[in-house]
């Protein structure tokens, strides 16, 4: 593959040089990329289809046909309210990506800045940022999510906050440790040679050098906020009914778990696709974005 | 304030450099002292980690924020040593320009070369997006860059080493300095561009009348290419002088070792000096007296007691050694007297 990408040394060909095809004819041929891309785009797709259309109102309780089979109505039956479950899992992948988005989102603009100062600063600036971090980071975003709720009450901002807030650590470090790596490049050197400031380096040489990296662990992030969303609306901090979501979903089915168990495997389900199909997206551009094969370009 | 036609365009005054290395902080360079008028140059010669590097990087304010500079610094009369990072970053690449070793890991692989070299001008000369790249192109033909019209907007992935020093190159002269620092500026090149790459600066600073600093481990290179010469060892200058007068009496035993090691002709590119017995002192434990007292072959005691003085032995030609009337009857050197 990398002899795709590499040109020999005294023989520069500039026509070989196809960035967008090589890329895009490797990514198809990746199986976790495109496996990856497939489940996070049918997450995706059903939260923009229920944007327009969903079988039934989602929201709408009807108690006389609470908890059927899976009928011709209803294609996966309905829950205890009687609330038609494929609409649920519809509307509920629309909450899941807001959160997710929003979350990932803060944690990006905060930890890349904050992780970016740090390495172009160093000394006692970047020492006060670490330790911030480490301090972030030892709270959970149940524990962050609990104490906001106390303030602000339970609800989709709460959550979105906290999750945004536990996102922050991870990313700062990341950017950190990279972003560090680049500053100790030559062409860094030869930069800053030039009259470059730290600012210029930043933004020009350090983080399109890095972008590859995060882009990479955004994905990574985002299956993490999925899986906090759903973990606090379970636990009921999160998005606040009549609101769908994957979360409320598994807790409204946890009182039925011996009646009708199906009930609690369907947003399993789906939050197991989402943060597979997420997962597997991450490891694919991890491969396809190399920072090695990334450095040629 | 002096006149600027006789007065340095840098004076370098006992420089010293504290750095922290991994076996605790050293004294990487110490009293390194020199002046170069506008269109001198000067050349730094020594074996791999004696501070060539080091000296250069000093000069551009580039250290280590933990880096100690001691010593003085003037350009044109004004104090560069511990100057804020903000002030040094609008003499860099303006009026003192840097060229390094790695041409392969010098340039940004994201940014078309058209883009780096325009940049400095931009910046510096203030130059308008259009004023620039003709500006780039037409120093990319000056360095000899094949078809520059064309090339211009290509990456640096897309050329050779040889193309991509002259790119380098380019780089450092956009804003047309009054001092470029050369750093082994073709070591990792093919021997056949070496000469390529080292007439085109030699040319470039003859044609704008610029002062230059080239440092190599090869005397041959020295030899070729600058009028004065210092030879370093262990952080200290143990030789200077005039390029000829140096070549034709050398004074220290090191250079003289030197000279008596240097590889011969067609030599492997990269190769280093190695065959003067025993290795380069650790920095962070240099001996008490003269730092090549471990490796010299004329060592006597008095050497271990206290850093040897200069010692005059010729015009404007000082050799930091207490046994230079031993050293000198043995008339190393290459020119004819
Ligand atoms: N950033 C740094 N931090 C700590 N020590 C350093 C740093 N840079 C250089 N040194 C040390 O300072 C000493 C001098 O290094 P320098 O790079 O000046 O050597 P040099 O003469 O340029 O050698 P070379 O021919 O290998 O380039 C070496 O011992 C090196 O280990
Ligand atoms: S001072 Fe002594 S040890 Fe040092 S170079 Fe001269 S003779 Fe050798
Ligand atoms: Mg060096």
């Amino acid at each position: 593959m990398s002899a795709q990408l590499s040109t020999p040394d005294d023989a520069p060909v500039a026509t070989r040089f196809l960035p967008a095809r090589t890329f895009w004819g490797r990514a198809l041929r990746h199986r976790s990329f495109v496996l990856g891309g497939a489940l996070s785009l049918l997450v995706v797709a059903s939260a923009l289809l229920s944007l327009v259309w969903t079988p039934w109102p989602p929201a709408e309780i009807d108690i006389a046909s609470k908890l059927q089979p899976p009928s011709a109505a209803h294609w996966l039956g309905t829950d205890s309210f009687g609330r038609d479950i494929v609409s649920l899992l519809l509307a509920g992948a629309r909450s899941t990506i807001l959160v997710g988005i929003i979350a990932v989102s803060i944690g990006l603009s905060f930890g890349v800045c904050l992780g970016l100062i740090a390495s172009a600063k160093r000394g006692w600036t970047e020492e006060i940022i670490m330790r911030f971090s480490d301090f972030t980071f030892a709270f959970p975003a149940v524990l962050s999510a609990i104490m906001l709720a106390a303030v602000a009450g339970p609800g989709m901002v709460t959550s979105i906050i906290a999750i945004g807030i536990f996102q922050i650590p991870t990313l700062t470090r990341l950017t950190r440790g990279s972003a560090n790596a680049i500053w100790a490049r030559e062409f860094v050197l030869a930069a800053r040679a030039s009259g470059k400031g730290a600012f210029r380096i930043t933004v020009e040489h350090v983080l399109p050098n890095i972008l590859s990296i995060l882009i990479v662990q955004a994905t990574i992030q985002f299956a993490l906020a999925i899986l906090a969303e759903a973990a606090l609306s379970y636990l009921g901090l999160g998005t606040q009914p009549p609101q769908p979501s994957w979360g409320r979903m598994l807790n409204d089915a946890q009182t039925l778990l011996f009646q009708s168990p199906t009930l609690a495997v369907y947003p399993g389900a789906a939050i197991a696709i989402a943060v597979l199909g997420l997962n597997l997206l991450g490891d694919g551009l991890r491969d396809l974005l190399d920072p090695r094969l990334a450095r040629e370009r | 304030m002096a006149d600027p036609a006789t007065m340095p365009l840098i004076e370098v005054d006992n420089l010293g450099v504290r750095l922290n290395t991994s076996r605790g902080p050293a004294q990487a360079v110490r009293d390194v002292s020199f002046a170069l008028k506008r269109g001198e140059t000067l050349g730094l010669v020594g074996e791999s980690g004696c501070g060539k590097s080091v000296t250069a990087l000093s000069l551009m304010g580039l250290l280590p924020d933990s880096a100690i500079v001691t010593g003085s610094v003037r350009l044109d009369g004004r104090q560069l040593a511990r100057l804020p990072d903000a002030d040094y970053c609008k003499l860099r690449g303006n009026r003192i320009s840097m060229i390094f070793q790695e041409p392969m890991t010098a340039l940004n692989p994201m940014h078309t070369i058209g883009h780096q070299v325009a940049e400095p001008l931009r910046r510096h000369k203030k130059y308008s997006a259009a004023q620039a790249r003709r500006e780039a192109i037409a120093l990319l033909d000056r360095v000899g860059l094949p078809d520059p019209a064309r090339r211009v907007d290509a990456y640096p992935h897309q050329f050779s080493g040889g193309q991509r020093q002259r790119v380098t190159i380019a780089m450092a002269l956009a804003c047309e300095p009054d001092l470029l620092i050369a750093d082994e500026p073709t070591t990792a090149l093919d021997v056949t561009i070496q000469g390529q790459i080292l007439d085109l600066i030699a040319d470039l600073v003859e044609e704008r009348g610029m002062s230059m600093i080239l440092i190599s481990h090869d005397l041959g290179v020295i030899a070729e290419n600058v009028q004065r010469m210092m030879v370093m060892y262990g952080g200290t200058v143990v030789e200077s002088g005039p390029t000829d007068e140096v070549f034709r009496r050398m004074g220290h035993p090191y250079t003289q070792g030197l000279f008596r090691a240097r590889p011969k002709l067609g030599a492997r590119k990269g190769t280093r000096l190695k065959t003067i017995s025993g290795t380069v002192p650790e920095l962070a434990d240099l001996p008490m007296g003269c730092t090549f007292a471990d490796r010299c072959p004329l060592v006597i005691d008095e050497c271990r007691t206290a850093l040897p003085p200069m010692v005059d032995v010729g015009p404007g030609h000082v050799v930091r050694c207490i046994r230079t009337d031993v050293s000198m009857a043995a008339n190393v050197g290459a020119l004819p007297a």
